[in-house]
């Protein structure tokens, strides 16, 4: 076990390395001056030459990187012309365009993209497995087709159209519910609640078809199981038969594929943000690329990619705890 | 990679790419799913629509690039004159709010954006997941270890950020439809990957490889002759439903504004400028958000379709339905 633990961690870091790499060297190559950026337009050719010198942008490539990776680990400091600025570790370097340190600024909005993740998947984990559950029971009757229907619709929706089309229903014509914001949970969880409901909703008609699909096929093979057969013979209810067996061993994949999609989450929120204008993690991401913020968007793609590796090791492991035949190795 | 070029025209054309055996039983198990040609009629269509832009804005007597300032009120900020976004005999669909664009054209234009770069991008998925699953599972353990690392790192990426970032790099003067295809492409391909190393792993077990092996082929000839025709099946079944994905893709990424940039549109540009107007204009959102969803649902339902008729299993649930037909055509 301890083996496994320590090689999932190895090959966790290898593929952040991998990311970082790929990442960095892309924009190595991208044109433009990241000091003339940083700098502003007005700036002479002797300031600009100053910023680089400052921000380290005269060093070749690697010990760019190397710098930036040492930073990650142990923090670096960034002298600012007059004063030293010390940025703590885990720094992921410091905003071309505020000066502000990019890890504090991917803080303060982790908490947006993580309201609008675990609401979001409250919602389309009982959205799918609800309709999974039913379609699985009514099995080759009207309701089962009606549903399939339906799943697929809303799986064929890109997230940003059902989002303008919730908007355009419920804010604009009926206006029976406030426009989408962002208002911490600490300081009014009903103004919370509210303001991500809709973003939620889009997220769920989305997310939900894909556990739908995958709720009915494992209920209907687990149905079908030797087990289940018996314990129908020795007459359990079908009520017990469903919700105490053949259900808890249903949920097994998709337990791991939601442990997984909300990892992928923290990346993919950023149509939901953009279009609800929530400032999370992809608003950011999106405002930072318009104007070439260059450590801002590396800084938030790593960290998008440690989510992804990290939910990917935790399926793996709630697999593994959710179902006893799974050995790690 | 000639066999397997013609895959993403699935929509079109499926037939000619699937093994001799059992094209015409394809096409036949295809034909008694209503839904498929309810989803192929529609994809038809949209392909015509994309294809014929230039002759239907003509019919038309518009162009999606001019300015009809007369056509909206400079007063309210730019809603279009007239009832439901300006539709009139002129501008069928209405015009663009601010701008006054023609919308039947900017969005007849649209289509081919949206259409292109899904197959582009569906191309360039499958041409590099078949060129490196073939490798994994004939090479070396070595190499397949690599390429499997690779696979895998390719599919844990936070794709939408990391093509985010990428069409942010590229300079604006390479042109955005060709980027979109090869970003959406190259971040995609872990899944066709995946597919073809395992069909060729249990394929290159089977007598005939060997025999072929023996015979003294090359591992290219193999995978040439042996191994491209029995991968068409898994592999038009898992680029079908890469398509409807890919026009999400290409929407979404036009939707952030990293796509493609006006005066040029596509569906998923035109919504990008139509949540600013959404309260005032509603057809503007209507128009692109209604094509992007049949065009992904008709894919969706065509490829799903595909699969059933691909998949031998699958399929023996619908040889009653064939059957029915059967006798049918022998009592008339």
């Amino acid at each position: 076990m301890s083996g496994y633990v320590l090689r999932r961690l190895a090959g966790m870091v290898a593929v952040l390395l991998v990311l970082s790499v790929v990442i960095y060297a892309a924009f190595y190559i991208a044109p433009g001056d990241p000091a003339q950026i940083a700098c502003g337009l007005k700036c002479s050719p002797a300031q600009v030459a100053q910023v680089r010198e400052q921000l380290g942008l005269a060093d070749p490539v690697y010990v760019q990187y190397a710098h930036f990776l040492g930073g990650i680990v142990a923090g670096r400091d960034f002298s600012t012309g007059t004063a030293v600025m010390h940025c703590h570790a885990p720094c992921l370097g410091i905003s071309y365009r505020s000066g502000e340190q990019v890890t504090s600024m991917i803080l303060q909005r982790l908490p947006v993209t993580g309201s609008l993740a675990l609401g979001g998947m409250v919602l389309w984990l009982l959205l799918g497995v609800g309709t999974g559950l039913l379609s699985a029971l009514r099995r080759g009757r009207p309701t089962e087709r009606a549903l399939t229907g339906l799943t697929m619709a809303g799986n064929a929706v890109p997230v940003f159209v059902i989002g303008l089309m919730l908007l355009i229903v419920f804010c604009s014509t009926l206006q029976w519910l406030p426009f989408p914001s962002y208002v911490p949970l600490t300081s009014d969880p009903q103004a919370w609640f509210w303001g991500l409901l809709l973003p939620w909703v889009s997220l769920a008609v989305v997310e939900s078809a894909k556990y739908a699909r995958l709720t009915r096929s494992s209920m209907l093979e687990t149905l079908a199981e030797d087990h289940i057969r018996t314990f129908r013979a020795y007459g359990v209810s079908e009520r017990r038969l469903v919700t105490r067996h053949a259900l808890r061993a249903a949920l097994t994949p998709v337990i791991a594929l939601s442990a997984l999609d909300l990892g992928t989450m923290f990346g993919s929120a950023v149509l939901t943000e953009s279009l609800f204008g929530l400032p999370g993690l992809g608003k950011m991401l999106v405002s930072s690329v318009a104007v070439v913020d260059l450590p801002v968007v590396v800084g938030v793609v790593m960290v998008t990619g440690f989510c992804v590796v990290l939910a990917n090791a935790a399926a793996d492991v709630l697999y593994a705890v959710a179902d006893r035949r799974v050995v790690l190795s | 990679m000639a066999t397997a070029a013609p895959a993403p025209q699935a929509g079109t054309a499926p037939i000619g790419v699937v093994p001799a055996s059992g094209a015409r039983q394809v096409w036949r198990r295809l034909r008694s799913q209503r839904a498929a040609v309810t989803a192929a009629t529609v994809l038809v269509l949209l392909i015509l629509i994309a294809v014929l832009a230039p002759v239907l804005s003509a019919i038309e007597g518009q162009d999606p690039t001019t300015y009809h300032d007369a056509l909206v009120n400079s007063a309210s900020g730019g809603v279009p004159h007239g009832s439901l976004g300006g539709i009139s005999g002129v501008h069928w669909l209405g015009v663009e709010p601010g701008t006054g664009r023609d919308l039947f054209a900017r969005l007849v234009y649209g289509s081919q954006i949206s259409l292109l770069v899904a197959v582009g991008a569906t191309v360039v998925q499958v041409a590099v997941g078949i060129a490196v699953g073939l490798a994994a599972g004939l090479g070396s353990r070595l190499l397949d270890q690599f390429l499997g690392h690779t696979t895998d790192v390719m599919i844990a990426l936070p794709g939408l950020v990391f093509a985010i970032a990428l069409m942010a790099v590229v300079p604006n003067s390479f042109p955005r439809p060709l980027l979109l295809m090869l970003v959406i492409g190259l971040l995609g391909w872990g899944g066709t990957a995946r597919v073809v190393r395992a069909q060729t792993l249990s394929l290159k077990e089977l007598d005939y490889v060997a025999a072929a092996r023996l015979g003294g082929s090359s591992p290219w000839r193999i995978a040439r002759r042996e191994l491209l025709p029995p991968l068409a099946a898994p592999v038009i079944t898992y680029a079908a439903l890469l398509l409807p994905s890919n026009v999400v893709s290409e929407a979404g990424l036009s939707f952030l504004g990293v796509g493609v940039r006006p005066p040029t549109s596509s569906w998923g540009q035109m919504l990008s400028s139509a949540t600013t107007w959404f309260q005032a204009d509603p057809m503007y959102v209507l128009l692109p958000a209604a094509l992007l969803f049949v065009t992904t649902l008709a894919f969706t339902v065509f490829g799903d379709a595909l699969r059933t008729a691909l998949d031998p299993r699958a399929a023996s649930r619908l040889r009653v339905g064939v059957r029915r037909r059967r006798t049918k055509e022998e009592t008339a």
